[in-house]
């Protein structure tokens, strides 16, 4: 049977839609997808993320162990509680997993990786973990929820108090703060501003209905997935895997390629993709003609193919189809999208699609 | 739960069909089909004139999760195709055996008709999913 949340019994009193989501039973929705994608753009949504797995990874050589383990260099988090996001990388260069990264303290780090890797990431990270001082441990009594949009933390703020808001109201982007017993960062996978907020199971339910009653708009996994991908963001499985290169997933930026001298997994196989010269990239795509773009359909130039959708879909904030796609490195502004046997046009854009609310597109 | 009217005809792909005074059928997808698929995005409708046998997929109807083919359930011609949905394909979801009809047809052999499935069993088969 599919796991389920601690917030279960809130999707189901909220009528929502469930499926299986990688082992886990998940709100695809509450109703209307389109209409929780809007609440999030325009005021504030909130998302059950707690079959996200949150490790915390303590002791002496924390530090030199995650600058090993990780693409991202986490000598740059320098003030308590910032955040990083990195890929973990094998050692042939491929994604194991791409990830956030919390720096707590010197000897503190917390990461949060996703549901459906869980159990090679752990492996992983324990078998790298090696003769480095470091402790490896997964918090499950942690439940996670994400408020989005620009209303979002005026929202959390109302249900958390005036000391709280006190506390938080000058947390920068990309940092995490706690309060009481509860973790909270400015961090998100909507592209909207908002908190991901880490609390004990034992409050997640109450918490949740409290956010409910301020007019946060519960949003499933549907409207996640679109939020994520207007706002130019990867999914780990569609737009990535252990087969593909960061290289040539859009996450070149996330590669801390200086200090030339720190040797991280997968570091030499990288290099010698980049030495080489990348064939492929990741693109963003806007159907020009009718249709919605799906994964793996072919991207086709001059009636050759010139690669695939990695994730495409309806935009609800723009109103027709996007998608990322790996194609041929020297793609130009125009190419055509074979759905089920039509070439249709689309063209070839920069990511994000949207941002804060609004369209990237020019 | 689901909203299964008596008076139309059912196919086990979801389609339902409506015998039309004139003789015509009349055919969409239930509203059991629009729930499962959320909202729609995107209709493509057959073209007039084009003839189809029962089973041919002859239109699809796209959410914002999954494309799905509709199939024709009639041996027949289109007469006719639901053009406002190419702006508006959430009709379907608002009102899927009214507004939210994809396309007419002139069946070859209008007792085909009742062969299909009756609400009942329909709404039986659902009920099992």
């Amino acid at each position: 049977m599919a796991q389920r949340t601690p917030l279960y019994d809130e999707h189901v009193a909220l009528n929502a839609c469930m499926v299986d989501f990688g082992g886990w039973d998940m709100p695809i929705n509450y109703g209307s997808q389109i209409e929780e994608h809007r609440y999030v753009r325009s005021a504030a949504g909130m998302f059950d993320v707690s079959h996200m797995t949150v490790v915390d990874l303590k002791g002496e050589q924390v530090r030199d162990y995650l600058r090993y383990l990780l693409a991202n260099d986490v000598a740059r988090l320098k003030i308590a509680g910032k955040a990083l996001y990195s890929c973990m990388l094998n050692h042939e260069g491929g994604v194991i997993d791409d990830l956030i990264v919390y720096y707590m303290n010197d000897e503190w780090y917390r990461m949060v990786v996703n549901a459906s890797t869980r159990e090679k990431d752990l492996q992983w990270m324990q078998q790298q973990a090696g003769a480095y001082a470091v402790e490896i441990n997964e918090r499950p009594d942690l439940t996670m929820i994400a408020v989005q949009g620009p209303e979002a933390r005026d929202k959390v703020h109302a249900v958390l108090g005036a000391e709280a808001t006190a506390a938080l109201q000058d947390l920068g982007v990309f940092f995490m703060r706690e309060w009481q017993d509860m973790a909270v960062a400015r961090t998100g996978y909507t592209g909207e501003d908002g908190y991901e907020i880490m609390l004990p199971t034992a409050q997640a339910a109450t918490f949740w209905k409290q956010l409910v009653a301020v007019g946060v708009h519960p949003c499933g996994l549907g409207a996640r997935d679109t939020l994520r991908l207007e706002a130019g963001m990867n999914l780990y499985g569609s737009d990535m895997d252990e087969t593909t290169s960061p290289l040539t997933s859009g996450l070149g930026w996330t590669i801390a390629w200086e200090p030339v001298e720190r040797d991280f997994i997968g570091r030499q196989a990288i290099q010698a993709q980049r030495e080489a010269g990348l064939k492929q990239r990741l693109v963003g795509l806007v159907l020009d003609g009718k249709g919605v773009l799906r994964n793996h359909q072919k991207v086709i130039v001059d009636g050759l193919e010139s690669g695939e959708v990695t994730s495409g879909s309806f935009s609800p904030s723009l109103n027709h189809a996007i998608a990322f796609a790996r194609v041929s490195a020297d793609i130009g502004t125009h190419c055509k999208v074979d759905i089920r046997g039509k070439l249709i046009d689309a063209r070839v854009v920069k990511l994000p699609f949207v941002r804060n609310g609004k369209s990237c597109l020019e | 739960m689901s909203n299964v009217p008596s008076e139309l005809r059912y196919t086990k792909s979801h389609e339902w069909v409506a015998r039309n005074e004139d003789g015509s059928f009349t055919v969409g997808i239930t509203d059991h089909a629009q729930h499962l698929l959320g909202d729609l995005v995107f209709v493509e409708v057959p073209d007039v004139g084009t003839d189809f046998s029962a089973g041919d997929d002859c239109a699809v109807v796209e959410s914002v999760k999954a494309a799905s083919d509709v199939y024709c359930p009639l041996d027949g011609e289109v007469t006719e195709a639901n053009e406002t949905l190419a702006d508006t394909p959430e009709i379907i979801n608002n009102d899927a055996f009214g507004d939210g009809w994809i396309f007419k047809l002139q069946a070859k052999d209008a007792g085909a008709f009742d062969d299909l499935m009756d609400a009942d069993t329909y709404a039986e088969m659902i009920a099992e999913d």
